[in-house]
């Protein structure tokens, strides 16, 4: 890109080979060796300054590279390319689009700054980590399938549960809704692309650098980090090399997140089109935007949490080791305090823009406007309120002050409200409507039904003494699969189905597609439901093995589990095959009134050939001539029949 | 642009009538069912039998909001889904009903309301301060729980298990020596984590004779799947017995002893762990005979109260490699009947120590001689694997914790004991 068009810079004297100047593979594996130089270096000198003894030491050196290695990757893949122009002095070309758009395959594995292709990485990385913590998923069930299973060793299974939970929350349900809603939104609001494209990118490039470290842990000595995702201290810093690759990974993945979180926000406030108010938005559009807002207050203090871990392990900073100083100056719990307040509203990170998706699927399929259109925003505001004021619940036998359960317990039940509004006003959606029972729509209310059958886990789980007994038990496992599989997972596989038209301009098998759906909703509640009973049972969670009196449901449950890792198998075949091969799209197959169905399939290169003027509400179905968006200048732009207005009449 | 009209066919009312009944039935059904499910295990505690009532009543409010939102799915799946002739046609535009939306929003507020009340009872019930209560000191650490139960004007006797009086409120102080642990009875109800650092407490009153595991619930390193221990509940009369016979002083002063006692079995109680209960001990400060394992305690006549022939001949490197067994935590794993140690994580020393050394395979690794082997095992825990144990379990940096010089006597009151 920069390099090669920029004959004024190109006097270098070294004649490096054109591959190893453009940015791309070649230079960022050069990269990669010169950020492994410039670590050891680095850390050598210093520990030459220090005193250290020996000088080469592979602990120290390997924490020091995790950092740089990962970070030369993302300059030499050309991530950075044009800031480095402009901060030479370079002037802005405002029409240079040399990484905008995909012309071939080849494309997908370049930067790129548009919006779309950014999308389509994201979508399809994230679902690689799908599959990859899947197969772990997988591990576990065979050694939990009897007790006393030598399978794999304990500090093996605890690796695995661990990486488990870690790239299927960090590398796949937060980054997926962000890959679906960069492809979505801009076209939703009628923008061109997102606000800051080669941010965007930057975002998209630290996922992979961060998933990567993840699965790279299994090969440290010592094994992958085996503290599970909340990695609580003290022992995550006692445990092995493997620890730092979550401590660092997560940094990847969370500064990927706050960036991606930014451009949402500027985007949706900046760059609407003509008459698209925030009460004309899609809902969507309002959950990436309710979204964003937890990323970018909450997700710091994860990163806080894992630098604090950093410090402890590689400074010997004792934030979190009780036994030093005179006083015992470590604080165990300020270790969770921390982590919560970021992990908590990230439950909601990893919902909300499900609860988007839903509410278009739904509204389209029932072929009626959403019900409560006002109220499923401010509902939306609410969560993000509330969602800061309940990270304790997570810590009613942690051993802080008793005190501090009962209001953590009241708001939690609180913020159950919205939520609530939110289920009802979907089933009123549905009430009289004209349901199209496809493969979005079938995702649609099974997510529905399990996320009910998670909220009503969540409401026990809130009452203190109830917690109590199955707080870390498998009864939590089944509640966290039930929101985040049940829930999560379902509206990410009716969002997919939703939009695969839009983003290849090829229709899916919608046989194959409800046969995955009764597939997954059936082994996934024989997988999870009987979690429940061995919970309150008392079997613990994150155990390699179990008393004898659990064994029978263990075994059910991990076969139902190999059902459902099989019946993803459906889910993969349908979309490479009709990428690959499925009947063209039309632009519009679902009739939907937002816009991003008012263009074809794929859009265009740059979304819109004329920037739209939204008249009317996103939902207005069975409204006589209602039209959302027409494609003219404010000033032309008149809806033909009656003028469809907002929800509530103004 | 969607092509709906209005000249879409009428389609078929609808009275809410047969949807509110079906809502009723199944919610009837609903509720016999989860009633009828068996969730948890017995309760043993007056604590765990308040939560339990809680739950119910939380299932009962629980199902009809679930019923409610099936029903919904279902009916309009039925009678409103898309059929044939009418792909074009849209559904009536409501946007919405403000009456509705103010009812969904106060009725859960009403009955959360109630339940966050009823739960803060049931709280208060369940952690109230009693005036007679029993403190048990817990030490949680990787990966073995031991309970100390202080005595006025002596010093604190120390267990493996947890024994306590039925009907006796108990407060359990919790403490941790490494990383979180939590301390869990799911008969009790009751767990708390073990923080390092501060003292966490738990009141429990056990309301059931018989024994209970006790499980840690907090991921805790690569034993926490093992780190289990057992609960017996006894009658009042029995426990001051047993406390009684139980050594005052711990058997060092800088770490909590592990493996001090054999538990005494309980007559009138079922015993699922057989072989974790040896006779009652007259005096549990004399070991065991090296011949009369307690893993292998099925004939308890044949106990006997003579000394372990190596304590009276051994050098004095192996009475100083038994502190260092004792101090160590050896036996939380390990069983040893010299040592009175019951730990079944690991494989039993008093039984299994020689034969396994003998084994070509582990000479092949671990030398020939007894205390080469031992050494070894001790040093070095995978280089030969006991059939039926993996790698894993055994922290491997004892040769770094202990050093050479404890090793040494460590391997010399071993091999002294096993003969």
């Amino acid at each position: 890109m920069t390099a090669i068009a920029e004959p004024v810079h190109n006097r270098t004297r070294v004649p490096l080979p054109e591959k190893l100047r453009a940015p791309g593979w070649y230079r960022a594996a050069l990269f990669d060796l010169l950020g492994f130089a410039f670590g050891f270096a680095l850390t050598c000198i210093v520990r030459i300054a220090m005193h250290q003894h020996p000088v080469v030491d592979a602990h120290a050196i390997t924490i020091v590279e995790l950092i740089t290695v990962p970070i030369f990757f993302l300059i030499g893949i050309g991530t950075c390319d044009y800031w480095f122009y402009w901060m030479r002095g370079g002037p802005t070309r405002p029409e240079n689009h040399d990484s905008h758009g995909a012309h071939t395959w080849r494309d997908y594995f370049k930067v790129n700054t548009d919006h779309k292709v950014i999308g389509v990485q994201y979508v399809v990385t994230s679902f690689f980590f799908l599959l990859v913590g899947g197969m772990l998923a997988m591990l576990i069930r065979a050694q939990l399938a009897k007790p006393g299973m030598n399978f794999v060793t304990p500090e093996q299974f605890n690796g695995l549960f661990s990486v488990h939970a870690t790239i299927l929350i960090f590398l796949f349900v937060i980054p997926v809704f962000a890959g679906l809603a960069n492809f979505v939104l801009p076209l939703m609001i009628g923008a061109p692309d997102m606000a800051f494209p080669r941010l965007n990118a930057l975002s998209y490039w630290m996922l992979p650098v961060g998933g990567i470290m993840l699965l790279m842990s299994f090969l440290a000595p010592g094994g992958a980090f085996a503290s599970g995702w909340t990695a609580y201290a003290p022992l995550s810093t006692t445990m092995p090399l493997g620890q730092l690759f979550f401590t660092l990974g997560i940094q990847f993945a969370g500064f990927s997140s706050i960036a991606t979180a930014l451009n949402f926000l500027v985007t949706i406030i900046t760059m609407r089109a003509p008459g698209m108010s925030f009460f004309r938005l899609p809902l969507l559009v309002w959950a990436n935007f309710s979204t964003s807002l937890l990323v970018v207050i909450a997700t710091p203090f994860i990163a806080a949490s894992q630098f604090m871990v950093l410090l402890d392990v590689a400074l010997h900073f004792h934030f979190f080791d009780a036994f030093v100083g005179t006083h015992n100056n470590g604080n165990v719990l300020l270790y969770q305090n921390v982590f919560w307040f970021y992990s908590h509203p990230a439950v909601y990170i990893m919902i909300l823009p499900g609860f988007g998706i839903i509410s278009e699927i739904i509204a389209v399929k029932s072929r009626k406007p959403i019900f409560g259109y006002r109220m499923m925003a401010f509902s939306l505001l609410a969560i993000v309120v509330l969602g800061f004021t309940v990270w304790a619940h997570h810590m009613f036998v942690s051993g802080m002050p008793a005190w501090i359960r009962i209001p953590m317990m009241v708001t939690t039940c609180i913020i159950a409200l919205p939520t609530g509004i939110k289920v009802f006003s979907w089933l009123a959606t549905l009430w009289k409507g004209v349901l199209h029972l496809d493969t979005a729509m079938l995702f649609a209310l099974g997510f529905l039904t399990t996320f009910s059958l998670g909220g009503i886990s969540g409401i026990m789980l809130a009452m203190i003494p109830f917690d109590i007994h199955v707080s870390q038990t498998y009864f939590i496992v089944a509640h966290i699969h039930y929101v985040l599989y049940g829930g999560s997972l379902f509206t990410i596989f009716a969002g997919v189905y939703y939009w695969f038209p839009k983003m290849t301009g090829r229709m899916y098998d919608d046989r194959l597609g409800r046969l995955h759906f009764w597939s997954t909703f059936i082994f996934f509640n024989l997988t999870f439901g009987p979690m429940h009973i061995i919970g309150i049972q008392g079997m613990p969670r994150r155990v390699a093995d179990y008393a004898a009196k659990y064994a029978d449901w263990n075994l059910i449950i991990s076969i139902m589990s190999w059902g459902l890792g099989l019946s993803t198998l459906i889910f993969v075949y349908n979309m490479v095959a009709s990428w690959r091969g499925g009947p063209p799209a039309v632009g519009n197959p679902w009739r939907a009134l937002t816009l991003e169905w008012q263009v074809s399939s794929p859009p265009p290169i740059f979304n819109f050939d004329t920037v739209p003027t939204v008249v009317g509400g996103p939902y207005e179905y069975g409204v006589p001539g209602a039209v959302h968006g027409i494609f003219k200048a404010p000033t032309e732009a008149k809806p033909s029949g009656t003028i469809a207005t907002s929800p509530t009449p103004e | 642009m969607p092509e709906g009209r209005g000249d879409s066919p009428v389609r078929k009312h609808h009275s809410v009538l047969p949807m509110f009944i079906f809502g009723v039935v199944a919610t009837a059904i609903g509720i016999w069912i989860v009633l009828a499910i068996h969730w948890f295990p017995t309760d043993a505690s007056r604590q765990a039998h308040r939560i339990r009532i809680l739950y119910d009543v939380l299932l009962i409010a629980s199902v009809p909001i679930f019923v409610l939102v099936i029903t919904v799915i279902g009916f309009s799946v039925w009678w409103y889904r898309m059929r044939p002739g009418e792909e074009l046609i849209d559904g009536p535009p409501i946007h919405g009903n403000t009456r509705l939306e103010v009812v969904w929003t106060i009725a859960p507020a009403v009955l959360i309301v109630f339940l966050c009340a009823y739960s803060v009872s049931v709280l208060y019930a369940n952690e109230s301060k009693k005036s007679n209560e029993i403190t048990i000191d817990v030490t949680a650490r990787q990966w073995a729980f031991e309970y100390a139960y202080p005595q006025p004007g002596k010093k604190a006797v120390y267990s493996p298990y947890l024994y306590v009086p039925i009907g006796h409120p108990i407060l359990f102080r919790i403490r941790s020596l490494d990383v979180i642990h939590s301390f869990f009875v799911p008969q009790f109800s009751e767990k708390i984590d073990a923080v390092p650092g501060i003292v966490t407490a738990l009141r429990v009153t056990p309301t059931k004779r018989g024994v209970f595991p006790v499980e840690c619930t907090e991921l805790c390193g690569a034993g926490h799947a093992f780190m289990r221990s057992t609960a017996y509940v006894l009658r009042p009369a029995l426990f001051q017995t047993w406390l009684k016979k139980q050594p005052l002083q711990p058997l060092t002063a800088s770490r909590i002893p592990s493996g001090s006692v054999l538990p005494v079995a309980v007559p009138g109680v079922p015993n699922p762990l057989p072989f974790l209960t040896a006779p009652a001990p007259t005096s549990s400060s004399t070991p065991a005979p090296a011949s009369s394992a307690p893993a292998k305690a099925s004939a308890p006549t044949k106990t006997s109260t003579t000394p372990s022939a190596s304590t009276g001949t051994s050098a004095a490197g192996a009475a100083a490699g038994k502190a260092v067994f004792l101090s160590s935590g050896c036996g939380s794993c390990h069983t040893l009947a010299a040592a009175a140690s019951t730990g079944v994580i690991g494989p039993d020393l008093t039984t299994r120590l020689k034969s396994d050394c003998a084994n070509p395979a582990s000479q092949k690794v671990r030398g020939a001689t007894l205390s080469a082997c031992i050494d070894k095992a001790i040093t070095d825990p995978y280089a030969y694997l006991p059939s039926g144990y993996q790698a894993g379990i055994m922290p491997s940096t004892f040769a770094k914790t202990l050093g050479p010089a404890k090793i040494g006597e460590l391997v010399d009151f071993l091999v002294s004991v096993t003969k």
